[in-house]
């Protein structure tokens, strides 16, 4: 990216009332969050609220139709932004894990940071192993996607996803498709980057988890924002009747 | 084999095509006409590796342009497909060497003779690889529209160029979806080398016939080689190709 004035006391990343619709169907309406360096921030909400959306903007997998996103000081939808440099800064995990299945895990770990960073081979394999030592896959390095469960792959996939020494890291319903005794070791992972001082922005179900971990929660609903707070106001005292029916059905 | 065996065994042809003149295996015991065989099926051999291999680099790069963004790269490729998919690859090769190859520049090695730049068998190549490659083409399309764009974004998400991705993950992906189908057309390019007898490419069909035109007695006998042969040409082939379908398969993925 190019050089900015762009210091940590200022939001790492900032969204400045986006929109987006595809097609005729409006998903965010005029939708503002910041965020600061080393904050964990939990966007919770109805599915087709444009949660997944929001944060696929953020490293530019989908473009906004008017607003602003900012990493880093950078406008993330400038046409002349190179993608490939935001994307060094930002990584990303996927409901669907999207491991790359004919690598094996140490492969997929190892790839980004060879191709795109041109980093010397051995520097980064030895990186990676300690990623995946790390993530608690050590032993499953030869494996494959295919020979590892979900919540194994899952691991694997935020351990691809740090080896490019990203500052920001976006974590779209992770959990959402794993079983719920695998659940548990994904969010010990996250857990444990978070507390390292990563800062994570993640669209989850993981209510128990959003309360624990997040310094700010953010509920949508119809591709607006329609409450906000730190988690124990948000939690305790929701003011929003939306707000309120979704805690109710899902706590 | 010794010297003495090899002699009785022509011997017993010799034996054979005098006692039996509809089977006169000329080409056992004539040297002179074994070498043409020979000549024949080194040809073939040449012609089918060198067409499989470019056959492939065109799917692979028309795969690629089908993905274009610009409209015009896509036209062409659709525009060249349609054309080498629906017409017959015999018509293909007389229009490539009697139509076009007039208008190809000659030159004079000797001051005397002029010869074209390309050769028949020059346009024997060139035909039966577009032809084959328009059908890899849409192989290999089929088989990267198999690969998820999930897995694509994902490629993309970790700063991945689309070049990187197509290289290092769509086409490893597709290639595997596609063997199968590969599989069949390379098979089909093998035999249908042998139509490169119309533009007068010396493969192993035209020096069989040739030979039986000389030699009228021999015809069983060249039938019978021209069926063993590609039986076999055709049969390491298949056998090679589902070697490295075994290999490429992942463990845990697909099928």
């Amino acid at each position: 990216m190019t050089e900015n004035n762009w210091d940590s006391t200022q939001p790492i990343v900032s969204i400045k009332d986006v929109y987006k619709s595809f097609g005729a169907l409006e998903v965010l309406k005029g939708l503002s969050l910041d965020v600061m360096k080393g904050e964990v921030i939990c966007i919770i909400g109805p599915s087709g609220s444009g949660k997944s959306t929001l944060i696929r903007c953020v490293n530019g997998l989908n473009d906004i139709n008017s607003g602003s996103i900012t990493v880093e000081g950078q406008e993330v939808h400038d046409e002349k932004l190179d993608k490939l440099e935001l994307r060094k800064k930002v990584g990303m995990v996927f409901q669907q894990y999207n491991l790359f299945p004919h690598k094996t895990a140490l492969q997929n770990v190892m790839m980004a940071p060879v191709l795109v960073l041109k980093e010397p081979r051995a520097e980064v394999e030895q990186r990676a192993r300690a990623l995946i030592k790390k993530v608690r896959l050590e032993g499953k390095e030869d494996s494959y996607p295919g020979e590892l469960s979900g919540g194994q792959q899952q691991r694997v996939a935020i351990a691809r996803s740090l080896a490019m020494q990203p500052d920001v890291m976006l974590f779209d319903e992770v959990t959402a498709a794993l079983d719920p005794e695998t659940v548990k070791e994904v969010l010990v992972t996250i857990k444990e980057l978070a507390q390292e001082g990563m800062t994570c922005i993640l669209v989850t179900h993981e209510m128990g988890f959003a309360r624990e971990l997040a310094d700010h929660i953010y509920f949508t609903d119809r591709g607006v924002i329609v409450e906000h707070g730190p988690p124990r106001t948000f939690f305790n005292d929701a003011k929003d009747p939306r707000t309120k029916e979704f805690l109710s059905q899902i706590l | 084999m010794s010297d003495a065996m090899i002699e009785s065994i022509r011997e017993f042809f010799r034996q054979l095509a005098e006692t039996h003149p509809k089977w006169n295996f000329i080409y056992i015991y004539d040297p002179g006409v074994g070498e043409r065989v020979l000549d024949g099926f080194w040809m073939t051999i040449q012609l089918s590796v060198v067409c499989v291999i470019l056959s492939v680099v065109i799917g692979v790069v028309g795969a690629w342009l089908q993905r274009s963004h610009h409209v015009w790269a896509r036209l062409l490729v659709q525009g060249y497909v349609q054309f080498f998919r629906n017409t017959p690859p015999l018509i293909q090769l007389l229009f490539f060497y009697f139509a076009l190859g007039q208008f190809t520049p000659t030159y004079s090695p000797d001051g005397w003779l002029e010869q074209p730049v390309i050769s028949n068998v020059g346009w024997a190549i060139i035909s039966l690889s577009f032809f084959a490659g328009a059908f890899n083409v849409e192989i290999f399309r089929s088989g990267i529209e198999a690969v998820p764009e999930s897995t694509i974004e994902a490629s993309e998400s970790l700063g991945m160029s689309h070049l990187q991705t197509y290289i290092y993950v769509i086409l490893p992906l597709a290639f595997r979806v596609s063997l199968p189908a590969l599989n069949n057309n390379l098979v089909n390019l093998v035999k249908t080398t042998t139509q490169a007898i119309v533009i007068a490419v010396p493969e192993l069909l035209y020096q069989l016939v040739s030979i039986y035109n000389d030699y009228s007695t021999a015809q069983n006998a060249c039938m019978v080689l021209m069926f063993v042969v590609y039986i076999g040409l055709v049969g390491i082939l298949v056998l090679g190709m589902n070697r490295w379908e075994r290999g490429m398969q992942i463990p845990g993925y697909g099928a």
